[in-house]
């Protein structure tokens, strides 16, 4: 059984139909990406697979470990594994960082039947997290995300990733704004969290992610439909001639 | 009494035969006190919607109300204190309806340079200055509930820090309101002088016992001389059935410093209101705050900066949150008269609504006569960010707990004037309880 099995998932936004009939299948320890034009759907279908208002899914199903997700709220499909890796992570000045991570691990470990950190424990565990992951103890005291470089911010989310554990990872641009010299502590991170228990699902526009975190397959979103699935030489191809081609079949 | 049918409201019942019992019935200034007050209060009436500065709170709806005059009535027993104050290691002074507890209080154990007195034995014994003190906080203008507690003056306490007096360890006043069976009504008056070059921290925490609905309509007047420091600190946690008006007016001499800090947590109704003038050169005069309502409660925060003369400055930062059909006020003017040049003032209200009954009502207003001056206003209301709290729930977050922090970081930056962290800790803490309580009715 696949980890993650999207078929035939349609969505609108504002009545305007986005994803018409999306499918897709993500084996535990893979990585695939998705790439795409502006427009394509991209960001939709990572909102959809984390259950934000305003989405409304209109047929199809995803699965997680064989459970389907749509009708349940972000936070339970958190607790069940999902991982959205925002674009533009939130700032949320007042509330500090830990305090942040540590309602959320706990909520998470809760819903998963496990005991909850006390204060020592979760800063024992989120300090050797944040070593491992490039994050400062600066950054951690702060409000989160507030103030935040774009590199910060990134890094700040693939700690998220990491202290949750999840077993699907949704990255969304997660390369976008990043030098070069951020762009590969963030890939590296991301390569960290690869593991046979886990999948990872990268959107992005372009190629340069994918030099760093080589993908198993990637996918050409075009229109709100999968349109090509291929290689990791398939992002070259399209570094290389763009999205012209999808366009004219499109004509 | 100008106006006959004034009398005949039930919050005035029985008042003629009550004022002869009264403390310092007979002495001249005290009796004219009262009859102004009185007179006072008959031509302005119960505050409401035709009263300017009662535009929005109106208490003419507990007007029918026949709450018995607490002066009148005997002091009930108290138990024990009443959960829900701060909980702090401080001076403790006990006040019940408004009247001083010697019993339950360490009015014995006070340091050097602090003097606390009931009001009743101040007016017995002719304090030096206590007609001058008492008669300075005017109740000129609209102010019908300060006319009504001079109207009633009898209880209060009177403390006095001498020149000079640094009071390290922090002062709490416990006002508890006692209405077992019957609606009660009581006005305490208190007074606190600070002098030259002194410095102390004053909590105030207002709880109560039983179940009868009751106002408490209490006025302060402090006075800060030249260089005190005041830090002022006040939680109000009533009942459901409680009216709260209160009324404080400060004075602050040369680079005086004087810091409020009022978080209302609950009561059916409250007015906070806080007037402070500012006439002694490079003052500096703090008032921050924060309000949390639910159910039918009505919130009402009314502050008047007066920057008399120049080079002072003054920072307000109130915020809010309302839920169901809580009802928050906020009336903040600031005015600089001619010669306050160099005046420095900001001004600040927040409303979070965090649902569609929920309502604020703010009126920000500047008056400046003065040509150099730095001032400013700013007033929003607003829901919770939607991006936020997705942010949250997509961690793994509750939605309860996740609008509880969204909550509680809006409130934060009110806590800013509170530099001692464990202080700040204190009352964070009760911010969070009101809103885990909020969160386990609302999944309830």
């Amino acid at each position: 059984m696949a980890l993650l099995e999207i078929n035939d998932l349609r969505a609108e936004v504002d009545g305007k139909e986005i994803l018409k009939g999306i499918n897709l299948k993500l084996d535990a320890g893979h990585v695939h990406a998705i790439m795409g034009p502006n427009g394509s759907g991209k960001s939709t279908l990572s909102y959809v697979l984390s259950g934000r208002d305003g989405y409304e899914v209109t047929g199809g199903e995803v699965l997680l470990d064989g459970e389907n997700l749509l009708g349940m709220s972000p936070e339970e499909r958190a607790c069940k594994g999902v991982f959205l890796g925002f674009q533009y992570p939130v700032e949320i000045p007042g509330v500090p960082g830990t305090t942040f991570l540590k309602t959320a691990v706990n909520a998470v470990r809760r819903y998963r039947g496990e005991s909850e950190f006390d204060a020592m424990q979760f800063v024992k565990f989120v300090r050797a997290k944040a070593k491992e992951f490039n994050v400062s103890e600066d950054m951690l005291k702060r409000a989160v995300n507030s103030g935040f470089s774009g590199g910060e911010k990134k890094r700040n989310e693939i700690l998220q990733m990491a202290v949750l554990e999840p077993r699907i990872a949704i990255l969304d641009e997660t390369d976008s704004g990043l030098d070069v010299d951020a762009l590969k502590l963030v890939a590296d991170g991301i390569n960290e969290m690869r593991s046979p228990d886990r999948a990872i699902l990268m959107i992005t526009h372009y190629q340069r992610l994918l030099d760093y975190v080589v993908p198993d397959l990637i996918h050409v979103l075009f229109e709100g439909q999968i349109v090509k699935s291929g290689p990791k030489e398939l992002a070259l191809e399209l570094e290389k001639e763009g999205y012209f081609q999808f366009f004219e079949t499109a004509a | 009494m100008p106006d006959g049918t004034i009398a005949k409201l039930p919050l005035l019942e029985g008042y003629e035969s009550l004022v002869p019992d009264l403390v310092g019935a007979g002495i001249d200034w005290v009796d004219g006190l009262r009859r102004e007050g009185l007179a006072r209060f008959g031509e302005l009436g119960m505050p409401g919607p035709r009263v300017e500065a009662w535009k929005y709170t109106n208490l003419k709806w507990i007007e029918r109300t026949e709450f018995a005059s607490g002066v009148a009535v005997s002091q009930p027993e108290l138990e024990a204190l009443p959960p829900g104050g701060l909980e702090i290691d401080a001076i403790r002074l006990v006040l019940v309806n408004g009247r001083l507890r010697p019993s339950c209080s360490d009015c014995d154990s006070l340091p050097a340079g602090v003097s606390v007195i009931a009001l009743h034995n101040a007016v017995v014994d002719g304090l030096d200055g206590l007609e001058r003190r008492i008669s300075e906080m005017a109740c000129g203008h609209d102010m019908p509930m300060l006319a009504l507690n001079a109207a009633y003056l009898q209880d209060g306490v009177v403390i006095e820090i001498a020149d000079g007096v640094v009071v390290e360890k922090p002062i709490h006043l416990i006002f508890v309101s006692l209405a077992k069976d019957d609606p009660v009504a009581f006005h305490p008056r208190n007074l606190i002088t600070l002098g030259a070059g002194s410095a102390a921290t004053i909590y105030e925490s207002h709880v109560c016992v039983g179940g009868a609905s009751y106002l408490s309509n209490g006025a302060a007047s402090i006075r800060l001389e030249e260089e005190a420091v005041l830090r002022h600190r006040k939680l109000q946690n009533e009942s459901a059935k409680a009216y709260h008006v209160s009324a404080v007016a400060v004075t602050l001499g040369t680079r005086a410093n004087y810091e409020n800090y009022t978080l209302h947590i609950g009561g059916r109704l409250a007015r906070n209101e806080i007037h402070a003038t500012l006439e002694g050169r490079g003052a500096n005069c703090s008032l921050y705050g924060a309000y949390v309502g639910q159910g039918q409660q009505h919130i009402d925060t009314t502050t008047f900066v007066d920057h008399a003369v120049p080079e002072c400055t003054s920072r307000e930062v109130y915020k809010g949150a309302l839920d169901h059909n809580a009802r928050g006020v906020f009336q903040g003017k600031i005015l600089v008269r001619k010669n306050a040049q160099k005046t420095d003032g900001h001004q600040l209200n927040k409303a979070l609504l965090l649902s569609e009954g929920a309502e604020i009502d703010a009126k920000p207003e500047l008056e400046i006569y003065a040509d150099d001056v730095k001032c400013s206003h700013g007033a929003t209301a607003g829901e919770l960010d939607e991006e936020q709290l997705f942010y949250l729930r997509s961690r793994g977050v509750p939605e309860a707990e996740a609008r509880g922090l969204l909550v509680t970081a809006f409130l934060e930056e009110s806590l800013e004037v509170i530099r001692e962290e464990d202080c700040r800790d204190t009352f964070r803490e009760i911010i969070s309880n009101w809103l885990a309580e909020r969160c386990e009715q609302r999944e309830a």
